[in-house]
């Protein structure tokens, strides 16, 4: 039983429910066959069973919807219910949607109300029976019969899709403000186009209603406020002007709530608090506006906004937590718009001193509430002051509270209330938080001390230890933003360059450093480490072989780095010159598997020979200052956290005095400088003889030119798969050890792929072995023999091995490859998804749109159709989308679709048995963001296994 | 409110409710990953969380939890109480409700939410109205379920 409040309420009443029933079918006209189904399938003791039980079920109800005989309305609704069950179990159902749409037209209530039902959860867009439903949705609405009438507005509010839309929003505010109208169906007409309105915004045109749906606001009826207002909000969000005239409603509204005794609103008090619901959604209302200019309502408002105030000290009606909440809900909101006013340094103090009593409340959710809501308070002007003095208290809440999200708002608060007094507390608070914050936040954690460790320097040498702390504790979440804007800060301020070569020479001593680390270090030593070579203990030597201790850990962007580092090193101090060419001629470097390394080796070494001293200093010349501009790395944690939840935007616009690092004049900021981090490092500009001579690993930048060299390793595997799914060539896969590249090329029902395999160490690898898996059944559908492969793959050597497929019929699975060898005595054992899809056996099919149209409609029988609606995963790019569909395999077919934003294509998969027509339709949604994706073939699975691939690719 | 859910202490989802449109495969796999998500967090944790880019709210009720997922502007503690009065009127409809009222009459918990809440949004706060509206259509039922019980009785007796 529930417990609590809801029990007692119950507990006093005798059970309706008869014991000797079928078990707690208790009301209405309780269909006996569906609680018996619904009882077998918990019996059910396996999912086997359970399985076993619903298809029995769907053959049963398959052999009564096709019988002979007419099946009643009760039957229907009956078997319709079960459909529906089994839906909701999570089983697909692809029939009877035609029997719910037959229930929508039968008079009794009942049926009505089933099919109804199912046609909200299931809808489908089989536009047959769209205009079907829209027609029975139609009938009701035109009934005059108000349960009737509510029930076609569910309908549509559920569903809201565009086809409604376009069906009902030219009626539905019509039923809205129609004088006759009951008031039960008025809040379902102001929902239900609320509804359509966020949905379609473009079709749901208010004009002429605008004035009477702001009236609504005066409805006697309090239900009818309280739909109306939700509409009427997300309306003026949109329009603001045309809607204005609802501030001065909304403020004798709420005033009147607000002044009523408890018991005044009879059933819309809710535990002792007058209408709640409504009072929130009326201070919400108010913060699409700003104060209202009449200043009779503006003193009514303010008198509202105090009253609410003053009621939270009063001592609670009740000692039951609906009562507090329902309260507590109403004083939250009223606090956000005062801080959305944020005009009257009276109420904002105020609303600190609540939120500050909260802070230390025994219950976790106020004091959630209390952290979140304190947040925006603190970038007020007004009120940030009186948000500092709880410091203590969030700090406590930073290292007791017990719930991760707690202590997440109170990080979040520490942030927003950071200023130049208070700004080492926070950061060393925060530091030490770090040491054991969850994993989930800490990356958070780091850019936020790394933003304001820049923003509240008074010393520079403060900044670097604050950040290369941060590298030392969480190194693996200090993002690229975070160390190249400590290297931007450090190159242009030449005060703190001696300190940092200094610190970074000490923190690299410590044998464990975070590659992170080196990565500083190799940049700032190989800067500035002139100004600490003057002490023999950090003498150049010293500095490099320091350097390159690490250079073996590291991966290859930290390597390439390191070898920029040595380079400058040769001109700042021409004593490591021989050392370190020695170092540069090695096989290891100069031989690398890397293209970006072994180009840097020869270039760095052949500088470093021929070119003079003078050549040397002027390429090699100190960096220049970086141009000022807004931190790469407060964009990212604004990317991180959407708008809203954490105030940067306060920090970063300079509201409060002073202070920032590098906003001073002396340097002038310079919009028009392209961005930063990309070149920051100065990789490409620093290698003087850059990329045009081809170097000696030009084979390897051929195979792997898609990927771009030196890019961070990619490990995961199925990812690999899905990239290949539109391109044929590319790096499917890579780690430290080794990377595999593929070329691939197909015709008809045949294609051949090039795997090559390259080993980026230095170390030969041995007992090296590849094979190929069939998961399921795909040997019989798919044959890629694969010729054996030297058991020997030298340190930076490369080989290829061919695989030969043939498709022999239709195939979903994807082949494994799965490679074993031996580095260094470890076996090493990787297994992947061979991107071999079935478009790849597509032959593309040019057609006019007659042709098109008379096709599709013939391969109209559901099994033929697929059909996916998905969210865009990478932006909805004209060009980028026609490149995807090309890429695919098929003919696009340009002029055939009316609607010139949609995409259709054709193609016919090849296999040796047989050859499988496709037709393609990619709808794209850009103000939804969302694509519509349908596929007919004449085979089913070729439908289903093309659909569920691509559904990943847009 | 983007959407609500309820479910056992062992992740079976009892009622799902959405008002933004979303695949059934999205659906499936956003149930299964909040649904697993609170059902790791301990008792007398926070009934908010931040999951995602969504607001989650929550609380449990004897075996069952009740899930609601907001927007970013959506009041928490009012939240809180939406859930509270759709417990309260499954509990009058059904008489002390329990799990199994809703998973055998889950077509009633759908259609009482209904009259509850509209597209996300409270369309009746009033427990005596949205009890009245179900009570009508139940008694619209029960007249036609007599005759059908009664049609089947005549059948056994001819038999």
């Amino acid at each position: 039983l529930f417990s609590g409040a809801a029990r007692r309420v119950g507990a006093s009443r005798r059970k309706r429910r008869n014991p000797a029933k079928m078990p707690a079918v208790s009301k209405g006209d309780g269909m006996r066959g569906l609680a018996v189904f619904i009882s077998d399938i918990r019996n059910c003791k396996s999912k086997e069973a359970e399985i076993k039980r619903i298809n029995k079920e769907l053959a049963n109800i398959r052999s009564k919807f096709k019988g002979d005989k007419a099946l009643d309305g009760y039957s229907k609704k009956k078997y319709v219910c079960k459909l529906l069950f089994i839906f909701l179990l999570g089983h697909d159902i692809d029939f009877g949607h035609m029997e719910a749409v037959n229930l929508l037209s039968s008079n009794k209530y009942t049926e009505k109300q089933i099919g109804y039902l199912f046609i909200s959860v299931l809808v489908n867009s089989n536009s047959e029976l769209i205009r079907l439903i829209n027609n029975a949705i139609k009938n009701d609405l035109s009934s005059r019969n108000p349960t009737f009438m509510c029930l076609a507005l569910h309908c549509i509010a559920n569903v809201g899709s565009r086809e409604m839309a376009e069906a009902f929003a030219g009626e539905i505010p019509r039923i809205l403000v129609a004088g006759d109208t009951m008031d039960s169906v008025k809040q379902s007409a102001a929902l239900c186009l609320l509804r359509l309105y966020k949905a379609s915004p473009d079709l749901v045109l208010m004009g002429e209603w605008t004035s009477r749906v702001v009236h609504l606001l005066n409805d006697q009826h309090m239900g009818v406020v309280t739909a109306a207002i939700s509409l009427i909000t997300c309306l003026s969000q949109k329009n603001p002007d045309e809607f204005k005239t609802c501030v001065s409603l909304a403020v004798s509204r709420l005033s009147r709530i607000v002044s009523s005794a408890s018991t005044d609103l009879q059933d819309y008090t809710y535990y002792f608090v007058p209408a709640p619901w409504l009072s929130c959604k009326l201070l919400r209302l108010l913060q699409c506006y700003p104060p209202p200019e009449d200043g009779a309502v503006k003193g009514r408002l303010v008198e509202c906004l105090e009253t609410i105030l003053n009621k939270a000290q009063e001592p609670p009606k009740s000692k039951k937590v609906q009562h507090s909440n329902a309260k507590n809900a109403i004083l939250f909101e009223a606090i956000s718009l005062i801080i959305h006013y944020d005009s009257e340094p009276n109420l904002l103090v105020r609303a600190c001193n609540q939120l500050g009593q909260f802070l230390q409340h025994r219950e976790t959710n106020l004091r959630y509430l209390a952290l979140e809501s304190m947040c925006t308070l603190a970038s007020s002007e007004f009120s940030h002051e009186a948000v500092k003095t709880h410091i203590e208290t969030v700090i406590n809440a930073l290292k007791t509270e017990r719930d991760v999200s707690v202590r997440q708002r109170a990080a979040d608060l520490l942030y927003a209330m950071c200023d130049r007094s208070n700004a080492k507390q926070i950061v060393a608070e925060m530091l030490s938080y770090l040491e054991t914050a969850d994993y989930s936040i800490r990356e958070e954690m780091v850019l936020k001390v790394a933003i304001l460790a820049e923003k509240y320097a008074v010393d520079y040498s403060w900044y670097v230890d604050t950040i290369l702390n941060l590298i030392r504790i969480a190194g693996d979440y200090v993002s690229e933003e975070v160390w190249y804007r400590v290297i931007q800060i450090v190159i242009n301020r030449d005060d703190v360059q001696g300190y940092a070569a200094k610190t970074v020479f000490e923190a690299l001593q410590a044998p464990a450093c975070h590659e992170n680390m080196v990565k500083v270090g190799g940049y700032i030593l190989g800067e500035f480490g002139n100004l600490i070579a003057g002490d023999p203990r950090s003498s150049p030597l010293v500095q490099f072989n320091l350097l390159h201790s690490k250079f073996h850990l590291c991966s290859v962007p930290t390597r390439a780095l390191l070898l920029s580092a040595y380079i400058k090193f040769i001109n700042l101090f021409p004593e490591t010159k021989a050392t370190i060419q020695e170092v540069l001629r090695s096989d290891s470097q100069i031989r690398n598997s890397d293209v970006e390394l072994q180009q840097r080796a020869v270039e760095y070494l052949k500088l470093s020979s021929i070119a003079s001293t003078d050549v040397l200093a002027t390429v090699l010349e100190e960096m220049p200052p970086f141009p000022e501009r807004e931190s790469s790395i407060l964009a990212k944690l604004k990317k991180k956290k959407g708008p809203g939840v954490v105030p940067v935007s306060e920090l970063e616009d300079g509201k409060r005095e002073g202070g920032e690092l590098n906003g001073g004049g002396d340097r002038g900021p310079d919009s028009s400088t392209p961005s930063p981090s990309a070149d920051l490092l100065g990789l490409r500009s620093a290698a003087p003889v850059s990329a045009a001579a081809p170097s000696a690993g030009s084979l390897l930048v051929d195979v792997f030119s898609e990927s771009g060299a030196g890019g961070p390793a990619a490990a995961v595997n199925d990812d690999g798969f899905l990239r290949f799914v539109c391109k044929n060539n590319g790096v499917l896969f890579e780690n430290q050890l080794l990377q595999i590249g593929i070329k691939s090329e197909y015709r008809q029902n045949l294609g051949r792929m090039y795997l090559f395999y390259g080993n980026k160490t230095s170390v030969q690898f041995a007992s090296f072995s590849t094979t190929v898996s069939y998961p399921g059944e795909l040997q019989s559908h798919i044959l890629t023999p694969l010729p054996p492969v030297e058991p020997l793959v030298e340190g930076g050597a490369q080989v290829q091995q061919v695989l030969n497929i043939e498709c022999i019929t239709d195939f979903s699975e994807a082949p494994q490859l799965n490679i074993k060898f031996r580095y260094g005595g470890a076996l090493q054992n990787i297994t992947l998804k061979l991107p071999v899809t079935i478009n790849k056996f597509f032959q593309p099919t040019e057609m006019a749109a007659t042709d098109f149209f008379q096709r599709w409609k013939q391969l109209s029988q559901p099994q033929q159709e697929a059909q996916k609606i998905f969210k865009a995963n990478h932006g909805m790019d004209t060009e980028v989308l026609k490149a995807k569909l090309l890429g695919l395999g098929t003919a696009l077919l340009e002029n055939v679709d009316p609607n010139p934003e949609n995409y259709v294509c054709a193609g016919v998969v090849q296999t040796k048995s047989q050859q499988v027509g496709v037709l393609l339709r990619l709808e794209p949604n850009a103000q939804a963001q969302m694509y519509r994706l349908t596929l007919r073939s004449s085979k089913d699975t070729v439908s289903k296994r093309l659909c569920d691939l691509l559904a990943e690719q847009f | 409110m983007r959407f609500m859910l309820l479910f056992s202490r062992q992740g079976k989802l009892r009622l799902q409710k959405w008002y933004v449109p979303l695949g059934d495969q999205e659906k499936r796999r956003l149930g299964r990953e909040l649904v697993q998500t609170i059902l790791g967090r301990k008792a007398k944790m926070c009934s908010f969380l931040e999951w995602r880019d969504l607001k989650v709210v929550y609380k449990r009720y004897a075996s069952l939890y009740f899930c609601c997922a907001i927007e970013e502007q959506d009041n928490e503690l009012i939240t809180l109480e939406v859930i509270h009065r759709y417990v309260e009127l499954l509990d009058k409809y059904f008489g002390s409700v329990c799990e199994l009222d809703i998973i055998f009459n889950f077509e009633k918990a759908y259609f009482i939410l209904d009259e509850f809440l509209l597209g996300g949004e409270a369309q009746e706060t009033s427990k005596k109205s949205v009890l009245k509206a179900i009570e009508q259509a139940d008694q619209l039922q029960e007249v036609r379920a007599v005759s059908i019980e009664d049609l089947s009785l005549t059948a056994v007796v001819l038999s």
